[in-house]
């Protein structure tokens, strides 16, 4: 099993988000994270980055069978584990290249893999970045200052792409992009599905599971899952809506 | 401290003035400036415009003044390694025309010392009217020993297509009085490249003043490079004037100095106008560094920027304050200002004062100032990615300083001051 979420209790400015979470994703699978607004699936996704704010009170994670929850963010970036994030953080001054390639010889430092020179790098980063369909002119530029929103996710699977991990969490990829973005992002995303890594898309609609199909689909309502199902669970959800899962988790 | 003042400059003041050929007209300005330094003395906090800077240690050292013999080739070899450029060189503050590279200049450029150009009218004109010696007790002292400087006109619709460097470097402990004044008629279109520099870690003293004058439609692009030894005194003063619908850059870096104190203003003369006035600061410890600015918006419809960033480390002050005027007349007024510092040890002090003085109602102004750490978002984002703690700070504080330092597109500049923010980080990026 690559994650195991046991019994999971998360609160963040004393406020309970998650209340006894449970999830197994193992190697090669698509999951997909459904639920309303405020039903905790960010929450979940930024306590398996390791995202200072979120306190876990009760439960486990296990990554690898070991404990993540005992890792600093760093490191568990370096162990595998990629958040793609909703809101993409600018910063200026810093090449988008510098930063991609800092963050690859990071992980190749610890994994005992070969560090690469600005020149080897950017021959590396034009080759992902065809997987997002991004132009090289953005290498140079400081990281996502000045980005769409669309350029910001495709950079988030760009990062992804150069990192490889075994773990990827995409929370709300689809948020705020049209639907050319949504394409390009989510071809992207399928090409670097594997049997080696998993997928978890965090998202409020089913419109992006059109173009990830997911083997799992679970329904979060009020920091627990609700209900499980195959990728037909979706369509339901888009039919009723989610108040009908609401009162069954109440 | 007026006496003290007095005895360490009078004798080499008389020297001075006693040898010089120059036209009457200077010595007259130089012995007005002098009286007026000797009148005024040296400046104490209890003076507004110095209230966190204290120079008592600069009026109070000794300084030898005037021309030293030093030896060139070790200047030439440490620090005069921009190539195919113009260079202007000053040694000790005085001109050396064997270390400068300004032959074969365009038609209508002139670069030229002081000293061959008095008997120019534009220079004549122009000279101590843009920063008036009065200013402060440093650009008294300064204009009254006014023999070493750097003449550079540009006149109307000329392009200079490489990069005017001057630079400043010192080598022992002295006082240095170097100016610089600019002149680009109409049309014209230049880049000026101030670096002062040093070849030990003396003591000394940099007092400099920079006139910049833009005639209508004239473009400058000013960057001034500030990395003095950390022992020395570094005092200076830039204004540039500009007339309608002219364009000036300025990039301040600062990262020198024991004391280091400049003074970057500006005044609109003419509509249509547009200014950049920004800077960076960069200090460690037992260093300070004073940023005093003020643009003047005296005619309609100009657009000034300023950007000044700070980084503090260890037990090192910085003071910026950054004024904007809009006089009564000088309606449809675009002005923005903003001052950011990052202070990476407990022990850094810095003292902001952005301020906008505003006289018209028909303007658009913005300013504000932060002091702090990095973000947290912004560290969780590269965390996020496998930096460490330690690459992830480095990261986003050299991220701070390049927004001002990518500004500078000289690569042998660009170049060394990235290496100088990365010594400064310990890092390797």
């Amino acid at each position: 099993m690559l994650l195991e979420v046991k019994d999971l209790y998360v609160e963040i400015d004393g406020q309970m988000i998650l209340k006894g979470l449970n999830l197994q994703i193992d190697r090669g699978e698509v999951h997909a994270i459904m639920g309303p607004n405020g039903s905790g699936k960010s929450t979940l996704a930024k306590v398996l980055a390791g995202h200072p704010s979120y306190e876990v009170k009760k439960g486990e994670i296990l990554y690898e069978g070991k404990d993540l929850l005992a890792l600093e963010p760093d490191e568990r970036a370096r162990e595998g584990v990629f958040m793609a994030f909703q809101y993409p953080v600018e910063i200026p001054g810093v090449s988008n290249s510098q930063f991609l390639r800092l963050a690859y010889n990071e992980k190749m430092k610890h994994c005992g893999g070969e560090e690469l020179d600005p020149l080897e790098f950017n021959d590396l980063l034009k080759e992902k970045a065809k997987t997002v369909e991004m132009d090289p002119s953005f290498f140079k530029r400081s990281v996502n200052e000045g980005f769409s929103g669309g350029e910001k996710k495709r950079n988030e699977i760009l990062q992804m792409a150069v990192l490889d991990p075994k773990l990827a969490v995409l929370d709300e990829t689809d948020s705020g992009l049209d639907i050319d973005a949504l394409r390009i992002v989510s071809e992207g995303v399928n090409k670097l599905k594997s049997d080696e890594n998993a997928i978890v898309l965090v998202t409020h609609y089913q419109r992006l599971l059109n173009y990830i199909v997911p083997d799992y689909v679970h329904v979060l309502a009020d920091g627990k899952i609700v209900k499980e199902g195959g990728k037909e669970l979706a369509l339901e959800l888009e039919e009723k809506g989610y108040d009908s899962f609401k009162a069954a988790g109440n | 401290m007026k006496a003290q003042a007095a005895t360490i400059f009078d004798e080499a003041f008389r020297e001075s003035i006693g040898d010089s050929a120059q036209p009457e007209w200077l010595v007259t300005l130089r012995r007005e400036a002098f009286a007026n330094f000797t009148q005024k003395g040296f400046p104490t906090t209890r003076d507004e415009e110095w209230k966190y800077t204290d120079v008592k240690a600069v009026a109070s050292k000794p300084f030898a003044v005037g021309g030293a013999n030093s030896e060139p080739s070790a200047v030439r070899s440490e620090r005069f390694a921009v190539t195919g450029e113009l260079i202007v060189a000053f040694v000790d503050g005085v001109f050396r025309r064997d270390l400068s590279v300004i032959d074969g200049l365009p038609d209508g450029v002139t670069i030229a010392s002081f000293a061959d150009s008095l008997d120019k009218e534009v220079l004549k004109a122009n000279l101590s009217k843009i920063v008036e010696y009065d200013f402060n007790a440093f650009t008294a002292l300064n204009t009254a020993f006014t023999e070493n400087g750097v003449f550079i006109h540009v006149t109307k619709n000329v392009r200079v297509d490489k990069e005017i460097h001057v630079i400043f470097a010192s080598t022992e402990e002295r006082a240095n009085f170097p100016r610089v004044l600019f002149v680009g008629d109409e049309g014209s279109e230049a880049e000026l490249v101030e670096v002062f520099t040093r070849t030990s870690e003396a003591r000394y003293l940099t007092n400099t003043v920079a006139e910049i004058v833009l005639e209508p439609n004239a473009r400058l692009k000013h960057s001034r490079v500030q990395r003095e030894s950390h022992k020395a005194f570094h005092i200076g003063v830039s204004k540039a004037r500009l007339s309608k619908d002219s364009v000036y850059d300025a990039t301040n870096i600062n990262l020198g100095g024991k004391i280091a104190r400049h003074d970057a203003n500006l005044e609109f003369t003419g509509e249509g106008a547009e200014a950049w006035v920004d800077g960076l600061y960069l200090v460690e410890d037992g260093q300070h560094t004073d940023t005093h600015s003020r643009i003047d918006h005296t005619v309609k419809n100009c657009v000034s920027h300023q950007n000044y960033k700070g980084i503090l480390d260890g037990k090192s002050r910085a003071v910026f304050n950054g004024k904007v005027f809009v006089h009564k007349d000088a309606s449809g007024t675009d002005a923005n200002q903003s001052n950011k510092n990052l202070l990476l040890s407990n022990d850094a002090r810095v003292d902001t004062k952005p301020q906008l003085e505003i006289y018209n109602d028909d303007v658009k102004c913005a300013h504000g100032a932060t002091v702090g750490q990095l973000e947290g978002e912004e560290m969780f984002y590269l965390l996020s990615r496998g930096l460490n703690e330690d690459l992830a700070r480095n990261l986003l504080t050299y991220g701070f300083a390049e927004e001002i330092i990518n500004k500078i597109t000289v690569p042998s500049i660009k170049k060394e001051l990235d290496e100088a923010v990365l010594n400064r980080l310990h890092a390797r990026l």
